[in-house]
């Protein structure tokens, strides 16, 4: 199939993988993910055989990226460094330091799966089929994490 | 300033929360700019395609590298770019990246040739793009010195086809790197400037650079 430029995909989708790698991994490490994945993206892509969803198939490689950076970070988290040794730490774990700290901490202690759709749709800016194919879940799983996520979120904000 | 996205996926009925949560989630990390791919790109072997464009006396070019050398040159008329970018990734490779830096050279010399400044080219080329025959009839019009000019028959003969001046034009019509292979310095025999791959005023531009003015 006649692909575009892969430039054109960059171009239209930096800034929202950028974004929902900080959102979901910090800021500190979210940049070798964010080359990972493009770097993933580029080596399949002249093999694609479909051209009608790249942003989903974008965010599912984005997906896939976080989460085998969230699990090598939990494998090398054991050891417990000197408290002196200690870089100096984000506001809380993945989470950017923002005007609106709490929404920030909020979301990134919701559970995984919520946090991850709900910065799919907001930060990304996904329909809920985009969310479903980056997630590799049903459409209905989708629309329930985001909602589940919101949830949690208001519960939080209206403690 | 950031932008606020207005939400078209729910038809506007957005509540506090959500708007709280686009507006934050945007506003602090737009400030910061992803970092570029083309390194790391080249140095994993996937950057397929280099691009850079220039823009010249001829009007914007483009210009696009191969790992082996500079592939395509191309002029891009008025609104013609998206359509000259797909017809590159088409006939090289979709893995395609503007990477302006990686065209440093090939720009610079450009720039030099288009003030006068420059009668060669001293540019690694990648000519995968050209057919044995287009390749004979391009080597003999990069034999045409500077400022000077030949008819399609004399390219054709020097390629070793004294008949084919007309293959030798559609050959010339289709060089994939124009001014760095001259085929602007090919004309009719009669005098007549002939045809040329980015029209004729372009053609009558590059001439007179190189002192030939009509």
């Amino acid at each position: 199939m006649r692909l575009p430029p892969f430039q054109n995909l960059l171009d239209a989708h930096a800034r929202d993988v950028h974004r929902f790698l900080i959102a979901t991994i910090g800021p500190v490490e979210s940049d070798d993910v964010y080359q990972e994945t493009w770097l993933a993206a580029l080596r399949a892509y002249p093999q694609l055989t479909d051209g009608s969803n790249l942003k989903g198939w974008l965010f599912t490689i984005a997906h896939r990226k976080a989460i085998d950076h969230v699990r090598a970070r939990a494998r090398r988290a054991t050891p417990v460094p000197e408290p002196a040794d200690l870089p100096e730490a984000p506001a809380a774990d993945g989470v950017a330091p923002v005007a609106d700290e709490d929404l920030w901490a909020a979301v990134a202690a919701l559970p995984d799966k919520q946090r991850t759709a709900v910065a799919l749709r907001f930060i990304a800016d996904s329909a809920y089929a985009e969310i479903a194919t980056a997630m590799e879940i049903s459409e209905p799983a989708a629309r329930r994490n985001v909602h589940e996520g919101l949830k949690r979120l208001r519960e939080e904000r209206n403690r | 300033m950031s932008e606020i996205n207005v939400n078209h996926h729910s038809g506007g009925d957005e509540d506090e929360l959500e708007r709280a949560l686009r507006a934050a989630l945007h506003s602090e990390t737009d400030a910061v700019q992803p970092p570029s791919i083309v390194d790391a790109a080249a140095a994993a072997g996937l950057l397929d395609v280099a691009y850079a464009r220039l823009d010249s006396p001829v009007g914007t070019l483009v210009l696009a590298s191969t790992p082996e050398g500079l592939a395509r040159l191309a002029y891009v008329d008025e609104g013609q770019e998206e359509a000259v970018m797909e017809d590159i990734a088409a006939r090289l490779s979709p893995r395609m990246l503007a990477a302006p830096r990686r065209l440093d050279e090939p720009r610079r010399e450009l720039d030099e040739y288009f003030a006068g400044r420059r009668r060669a080219f001293d540019l690694t080329l990648d000519l995968r793009l050209l057919s044995d025959f287009t390749r004979r009839i391009l080597d003999a019009t990069a034999r045409i010195p500077y400022g000077e000019v030949a008819t399609y028959k004399d390219v054709a003969t020097a390629a070793g086809s004294p008949r084919g001046s007309r293959a030798a034009g559609n050959a010339l019509g289709s060089n994939p790197l124009p001014i760095v292979l001259p085929c602007h310095r090919v004309l009719h025999s009669g005098g007549g400037l002939g045809g040329y791959t980015g029209g004729l005023a372009r053609k009558r531009v590059l001439l007179a650079i190189e002192g030939r003015p009509e």
